[in-house]
């Protein structure tokens, strides 16, 4: 059926060619726009004829031609500068210069299946264009925007090339469920779904190509996107050709990143006498045969791993018309080093639009293919925390370890256990993936000749990523060992990831006087399909693992804007989605939303109020829905699960393939989250100050829910149901302000702020106030420091209540009884309590952008309030008994002496540590040069620091830890960074 | 355009249009019902498609029996049964010995984080209702239950239609889970409970007392026995001798169950008589019931059976084997002074430890210590024959774990015989401890225990026997609390209630508590007394 269905649009898209009509003759006027503040051309202008589908786009040069009838009025637009429109009369040459708009009202925003005016936008959602993007190294998408929308937190996973970031909008409103916000890239939404040997399935989009990043935040706006809008929207839109000549551009730069800090540990010569001043009283059963193991080299481990990290990154694009067809080609290659030795990321990326009008421009196309080509070395990240804990007075090398690669192992001195050798690690692994990623789609937009209020749009398109990686290592490497003998290692995989959309919608739009009325109602289709299959190989065992898996959402969406006056404004939207992860019963969701708006500053009593330039108020309520449980397809089906070779059972002398019946809920269906939003947006001073404040509280029901059921009752103990539900309420403020603006100097400044809260309020099926709730956030076998608690914000720490001394020293295992109950107070989790938590109380985003003739000189920062981090980097490491454990030596955290702990004391309140901050995300400067060689190559040179700097009190290495739990994490770098930038 | 032109279009339009919706409302109809999916994965079958030939019904009846042994699907971890646990402390017999052993003086664990910090809790008999070992268990009796039942209905019509072979395979489930139910009626006395007449769903099982359950586990052993397969007939799989054993230890313990004076050791010696009458023989040299190639070994009666190479996880036999102190492994398990001194000579051929000359000390000053306790090597992943298994070097063992036993069977006879059960007699009960102390490789090799005399045959001895013969596999907690020598001080080891040369421990111990999280996801489960 899917070929079928993909094929049926194209067969409607083809029978729409057959509505031609010729267009008659009319003057030709020609001309160039420019912009008013420096003269230069802008290419890319929308001429209109106004009352008419008449129009054309101005080349690289600002200039354009267009024919037009007599006396007609023409309109010209473009983003970020105020609309004109100019009597033609009997000019036939029109030279236009357009003044910039600071607030850029008339600024089109694109939302789900359309684009409204800024200043009709009803919902709460904010866009960005290129301009204003984040500067500096930018191997991601999302690290454009780290710090730039209130709401919006982006938070890498680690400072490993390529890796992951965590988008939240608004906080997560689920708990099991996946938290991630939908992203639409051109239209298509794409799969966000893991695939091995892909650490971030968006870096395959070069951030180079990306035009404009549009958040939508509340329901109103992101309800027509129903079932996957809970947790927000991000629509991107790639860079598109203009009508005009050929116009080349490059932009490339070379970094070095460089490590900001290690993890203090002692020092040889340090080690050895805490050694023996241990051994003298016997702690961590050190005795004489184990001094005799310690070396008599002298290594810091953590300086043997890292290393400077040049990187480079050149982007190449041309973009014009090829006979009225514009068209846009870029290339991309960057080449980015990980500070941990061997790791490192080159992407390749190839990016094309081609956006013909046809029929008079009645049929607007847009074919757009976004591909790439990833390499990636992952190295062996294990070696961050192996070069912390390895015994400083061994060496690297070893000449007697032949067997071992010529590293120092514990191996050689019987210990099977011991600390892997990190530089071993790195250099005996061999750990890499190749990547390919492709979206394509096809966009028609087709106007009704006879009816040309309703346009009709379509869009297919594909989403496929492929992977294929290995990770191996030798069998001389000690690290690789079960249980003392050597096996080496050599796992291998393959995976794809699919989908496919279709899309087709009615759009009508129709002033009626007063009444301005833009239906939209349409059907979407998306098929998801993932496979994989890895052999994990090493001397004694091999196993290969194949999986497949699908998905489908169906659904059918409407949408009324109606606007009245101009000045007050409604959407209604309603979307009703099918998901075939439910059972038949329960598999339609239908979700609505409604939202009013009040262009207040349009009111006849405000107009003389003359420093107030914009004034709107905007309210809106909405149902949006969840059904994306990672990893489970089927959840409502009873299926049976076969044991893999590694779990046969033997019954006789036979080895059975076991089938178990796993748990499943027939009734399972949507989570959904109500949203409730007012938002003001206003400006003063001609819109020298812009800004908005939203306030909004999001209750999420039904929790898809990974949750204890009653024993006996199912397959498992745990069940995925829905149970559960959360509130997160929050207050988000985003100011910009325009302090300067003269011809020579420009000052721009932005700053957002984001304040959420957000609790559990009900957990299981039954209420049960002494229920303890559920133990995450894994630090050691079985061992978990967050909960989930009604009441408390997901993820809080749950530790135990540390008792000081006198002198401010916590006092090792002695912890306050909490429960009052009296005994031992440790291994009863009533003592434990709920204190901190991994989320900010409040966000600051910060940036600036100054100009001074050809200099510009930006910033962003972020400040983060009331985030707290279990620094597991000294609880899992800085104690005496830690020094000499199972025969081997590990290196202490000079931390060690802030407590003096002999134990290990995991569960201490002391490790959850405030880890507020103000980070210095990018430093840039720029020169702008004019006329190089000549006028029509223009340069930008510019030098950019990128993690500059961060103000915290943590105790870590880095205080932006994503989950809350520090833990040895590849640290992110500073980076240096030298920028060219040409048109031709 | 003429207006007759204008119609001519628009008709043609219509006409168009209407193919082109005709197409599109086809389209959209298949797509809706593309919404009607089914597993792709091979790995995943249907209930309407897993069960075809009589072959994958016993690959069902395996998982069975693979629960007490295995974790998950994935070997060795993977696609677990039971969540909320790591998955290692999720096995079945794992955290059953945990239980057994850790709370008792034959057994302690190095790491005080494990389990959310709550496994010393073990040690120090200070356990409260959310630890984590006891909540592991519990769940993975009520999911070999979950599991059991489940099977069970599928097998039914089969087997009520008289077909043998889903008799057997319907009796054996019944036993699996009539086995769970039994270590649920010995740790946590009042258990949910659940049959195959309990449908798959989200609801809240009732709470069985323990004599409730008492009644029903002895019901059911006693209604399948005759279906079940005869002695011996296939390695690994319950059979009569099997139901009989399981019956004995039942009846054995009747009086912790049930009460004071509700004796059942005659009906104890009329069951564990079958057991000894099913044609077992003593292994001749103790060490290798516990050895790579024991499936072989005479003396099994029943066990969990694992392989290197294909039956993997991270099971008690795994940590016994490469977890002990004193091999250079991860040292997680040792043991006391108060049990090794139960030996009189650590020459003889059950003491097995890891001493002094392994780095291990007798004296234990710290729990968290692992040279502080001698290191057990009883269980080993070699053969009798000293061979190491090829698949040796996966880390994981061929070594099974011996449930039951004949030599349990001997001393469950005599002790029966001691508390005054009828139908045995003190002479074959001196006989049966005598060649258990005197197995014919042992005294060839000169380390035999040597015999005893009848006058030397006391309960209380049976008792230290127990221990030295059948010492880490999992007795040790019941056998103290029918001596009543668990709760209370007339025993005392190192660490017993969290202090180091012992301490007297509150009487509710003799059982746990009903975890916090069942108490939490059920309404319907009342706490045990004292917690």
């Amino acid at each position: 059926m899917i070929r079928l269905f993909t094929k049926g649009p194209l067969i409607f898209l083809i029978l729409l060619f057959a509505f031609t009509t010729a267009s008659a003759q009319e003057r030709i006027v020609s001309g160039k726009v420019t912009s008013s503040d420096d003269g230069s051309p802008i290419p890319g202008v929308n001429i209109l004829e106004k009352g008419t589908q008449n129009g054309a786009v101005t080349d690289v040069d600002g200039g354009y031609k267009l024919s037009v009838k007599e006396n007609s009025v023409l309109i010209f637009s473009f983003i970020g500068y105020t609309t004109q429109e100019v009597i033609v009369g009997s000019q036939t040459s029109i030279a236009i210069s357009l003044a910039p708009d600071v607030t850029s009202l008339a600024e089109v925003v694109v939302i789900g299946y359309g684009e409204v005016q800024k200043k009709d936008a009803t919902g709460a959602v904010t866009n960005m264009s290129n301009k204003d993007f984040n500067k500096g190294v930018l191997t991601s998408p999302q690290d454009l925007i780290v710090g730039k929308f209130a709401g919006v937190s982006v938070i890498s996973a680690s400072g490993a090339p390529g890796a992951s970031s965590t988008i939240r909008i608004r906080g997560g409103s689920s708990l099991n469920a996946n938290n991630d916000p939908l992203i639409v890239i051109d239209g298509f939404p794409v799969d966000n779904a893991s695939l091995a040997g892909v650490s971030n399935p968006l870096a395959s989009l070069n951030p180079n190509d990306i035009e404009t990043f549009t958040v939508l935040k509340d329901a109103s706006a992101t309800a027509i996107y129903g079932s996957r809008a809970s947790n927000g929207v991000i629509i991107i839109t790639t860079k598109k050709g203009a009508e005009g000549k050929p116009k080349f551009s490059y932009s490339g730069n070379v970094s070095a990143g460089v490590p900001i800090k290690y993890v203090d540990v002692m020092n040889a010569s340090q080690y050895k006498s805490l050694v023996n001043t241990l051994g003298q009283t016997g702690v961590s059963g050190i005795d004489a045969a184990a001094i005799a193991k310690l070396g008599n080299a002298s290594t810091d481990w953590q300086k043997e791993i890292f290393r400077t990290a040049i990187s480079q990154d050149h982007n190449l694009s041309v973009s014009g018309a090829f006979k009225k067809i514009p068209y846009r080609l870029s290339y991309g290659y960057t080449d980015q080093q990980g500070i941990l030795k061997t790791t490192g990321v080159q992407r390749n990326s190839l990016n094309l639009n081609v956006s013909p009008t046809l029929l008079d421009g009645d049929l607007k196309l847009n074919f757009s293919a976004k591909g790439s080509h990833t390499a990636t070395n992952f190295g062996d990240a294990g070696a961050v925390g192996s070069a912390v804990a390895f015994d400083p007075t061994q060496p690297v090398y070893d000449p007697g370890s032949a067997e071992y690669g010529g590293y120092f192992s514990w191996l050689s001195k019987g210990v099977t256990n011991g600390t892997a050798n990190p530089v071993a690690m790195l250099n005996q692994t061999d750990n890499q993936s190749t990547s390919d990623r492709i979206i394509a789609n096809a966009q028609g937009e087709y106007k009704l000749r006879f009816l040309p209020d309703l346009k009709l749009n379509v869009n297919v398109g594909i989403d496929r990523a492929t992977s294929d990686g290995f990770n191996r290592a030798p069998l001389t490497a000690a690290f690789v060992n079960n249980a003392g003998t050597l096996v080496g290692r050599n796992n291998t995989y393959i995976g794809r990831n699919q989908s496919e959309l279709t899309d087709i919608y009615l759009n009508y739009t129709k002033q009626f006087g007063d009444h301005k009325v833009d239906l939209t109602g349409g059907y979407g289709w998306q098929h998801f399909y993932r496979e994989a299959s890895n052999t994990d190989s090493n001397a004694a065992t091999t196993k290969t693992t194949q999986s497949k898996s699908e998905n489908f959402l169906v659904s059918f969406f409407g949408r009324l804007n109606y606007t009245y006056n101009g000045k007050y404004l409604l959407t209604a939207t309603l979307r009703n989605d099918g998901s075939s992860r439910f059972a038949k019963q329960n598999r339609w969701g239908l979700f609505p939303s409604l939202a009013l708006a009040w262009r207040i500053k349009d009111e006849q009593f405000l107009s003389s109020v003359g420093f107030l330039s914009d004034l709107k108020l905007r309210a809106g309520v909405g149902v949006t829905g969840q059904q994306d449980i990672p990893n489970q397809y089927y959840p409502y089906l009873a299926t049976y699960q076969a044991s893999d070779p590694l779990s046969q059972y033997q019954l006789g002398s036979t080895f059975y393939t076991t089938q178990r019946p796993n748990p499943y809920d027939a009734n399972i269906k949507w989570e959904s989250t109500t949203t409730y939003n007012i938002g003001l947006d206003f400006g003063f001073l001609d819109d020298k100050i812009t800004g908005s404040v939203e306030v909004f509280q999001k209750n999420t029901s039904d929790l898809l829910n990974n949750v204890a059921i009653a024993n006996g009752v199912n397959f498992s103990n745990f069940l995925t149901t829905n149970v559960g539900s959360m509130e997160n309420q929050g207050i988000e403020v985003t100011l910009k302000a325009m302090p300067v603006a003269t011809k020579n100097l420009t000052w721009n400044i932005g700053m957002n702020f984001t304040s959420i809260t957000s609790r559990i309020t009900k957990l299981n099926l039954t209420n049960d106030p002494a229920y303890l709730g559920v133990f995450v956030g894994g630090i050691g076998v079985d061992a978990f420091i967050q909960n989930h608690q009604i009441g408390y914000p997901a993820f809080s720490f749950f530790p135990y209540q540390q008792v000081y001394n006198s002198n401010g020293l916590p006092v090792e295992g002695l912890y306050v009884d909490r429960s009052g109950k009296g005994g031992t107070v440790v291994g009863n989790s009533l003592n434990k309590y709920h204190f901190r938590k991994p989320a900010s109380d409040l966000l600051i985003g910060i940036n600036s952008r100054l100009t001074f003739k050809k200099f510009d000189f930006s910033f962003s920062g972020r400040l983060s309030i009331g985030n707290y981090v279990y620094n597991n980097v000294q609880s899992g490491r800085a104690f005496y008994n830690g020094t000499y454990q199972l025969g081997y030596f590990s290196n202490l955290p000079t931390a060690v002496s802030d407590t003096k702990f002999v134990s290990q004391q995991i569960y201490s309140d002391y490790y959850v540590q405030n880890a507020s901050f103000f980070k210095m995300d990018n430093l840039s400067l720029g020169y702008n040069f004019d006329d190089v060689f000549s006028q029509k190559l223009k340069a930008r040179v510019s030098f950019t620091v990128t993690n500059a700097f961060t103000i915290t009190d943590y105790k870590g290495i880095d205080p932006e830890v994503n989950g809350g739990i520090d833990n040895n994490i590849y640290p992110r770098p500073r980076t240096f960074l030298v920028g060219l930038n040409l048109t031709f | 355009m003429n207006r007759l032109n204008y119609i001519n279009m628009k008709m043609n339009l219509r006409r168009r249009s209407a193919k082109a919706t005709i197409l599109m409302v086809i389209a959209m109809m298949s797509c809706v019902s593309d919404l009607d999916v089914t597993p792709i994965d091979k790995r995943f079958a249907t209930a309407s498609t897993v069960y075809t030939t009589t072959e994958s019904y016993k690959a069902g009846l395996a998982k069975l029996y693979a629960a007490f042994a295995l974790t998950g699907q994935v070997g060795p971890n993977g696609a677990q049964d039971v969540a909320g646990v790591d998955e290692g402390f999720s096995c079945f017999i794992r955290s059953l010995w945990y239980l057994q052993e850790i709370t008792t003086d034959e057994a302690v664990w190095t790491y005080p984080n494990d389990a959310n910090g709550t496994i010393f809790n073990l040690h120090y008999n200070s356990w409260v209702p959310s630890d984590g070992i006891p909540t592991a268990l519990f769940a993975r009796i009520m999911n070999v239950a979950a599991l059991s039942n489940e099977f069970i209905r599928v097998t039914a019509a089969k087997a009520a239609a008289g077909d043998v072979t889903f008799k057997q395979f319907n009796s054996e489930a019944r036993f699996l889970r009539a086995l769970a139910y039994y270590h649920g009626i010995d740790l946590f006395a009042n258990m949910p409970f659940v049959t195959e007449a309990d449908l798959p769903g989200a609801y809240f099982p009732k709470q069985a007392k323990r004599a409730e359950l008492f009644a029903y586990v002895e019901s059911e052993l006693k209604a399948i026995k005759a279906d079940m397969g005869a002695p011996k007939f296939e390695y690994g799989r319950a059979d009569k001798a099997v139901c009989a054993m399981l019956l004995a230890k039942l009846y054995l313990n009747a009086e912790v169950y049930l009460g004071a004076g509700q004796k059942k050791y005659t009906e104890a010696i009329t069951e564990i008589k079958e057991v000894i009458a099913a044609g077992y023989t003593l292994s001749p040299k103790y060490a290798n019931i516990f050895l790579a190639d024991n499936n072989t070994n005479p003396e099994i009666v029943f066990s969990q059976n694992f392989d290197g190479a294909r039956s993997q996880a991270f099971d008690i036999v795994q940590v016994m084997v490469y977890g002990n102190a004193g091999n250079g492994g991860w040292s997680g398990l040792r043991t006391t002074s108060a049990f090794v001194n139960k030996f009189s000579t650590l020459t003889e051929a059950r003491a097995i430890f890891a001493k002094e000359d392994k780095g291990q000390k007798l004296a234990m000053a710290s729990v968290s210590t692992s040279t502080d306790g001698y290191g057990v090597f009883k269980f080993q992943n070699v053969t009798s024959t000293g061979a190491t298994p090829a698949s040796a070097s996966t880390g994981h063992q061929d070594t099974d774990y011996p449930m039951f036993r004949l030599a349990d069977a001997y001393l469950i006879y005599a002790e029966a015989v001691l508390r005054g059960g009828t139908g045995g007699d003190l002479t074959t009960a001196l006989n049966y401890v005598n060649a258990v102390r005197t197995r014919s490789g042992d005294v060839t090799a000169g380390n035999a225990p040597g015999a005893i005399t009848s006058g030397q045959l006391t309960l209380d001895f049976i008792l230290d026997e127990r221990a030295r013969e059948l010492y880490w596999e999992g007795h040790r907690r019941t056998d103290l609390i029918r001596f009543g020598k668990f709760t209370g001080g007339t025993y005392l080891w190192p660490w017993k209630g969290g202090v180091k040369d012992g301490v007297a421990i509150d009487d509710k111990r003799a059982i746990f508590p009903i975890p916090a999280a069942d108490i939490g996801s059920n309404p319907n489960l009342k706490q045990n007394t004292g917690y």
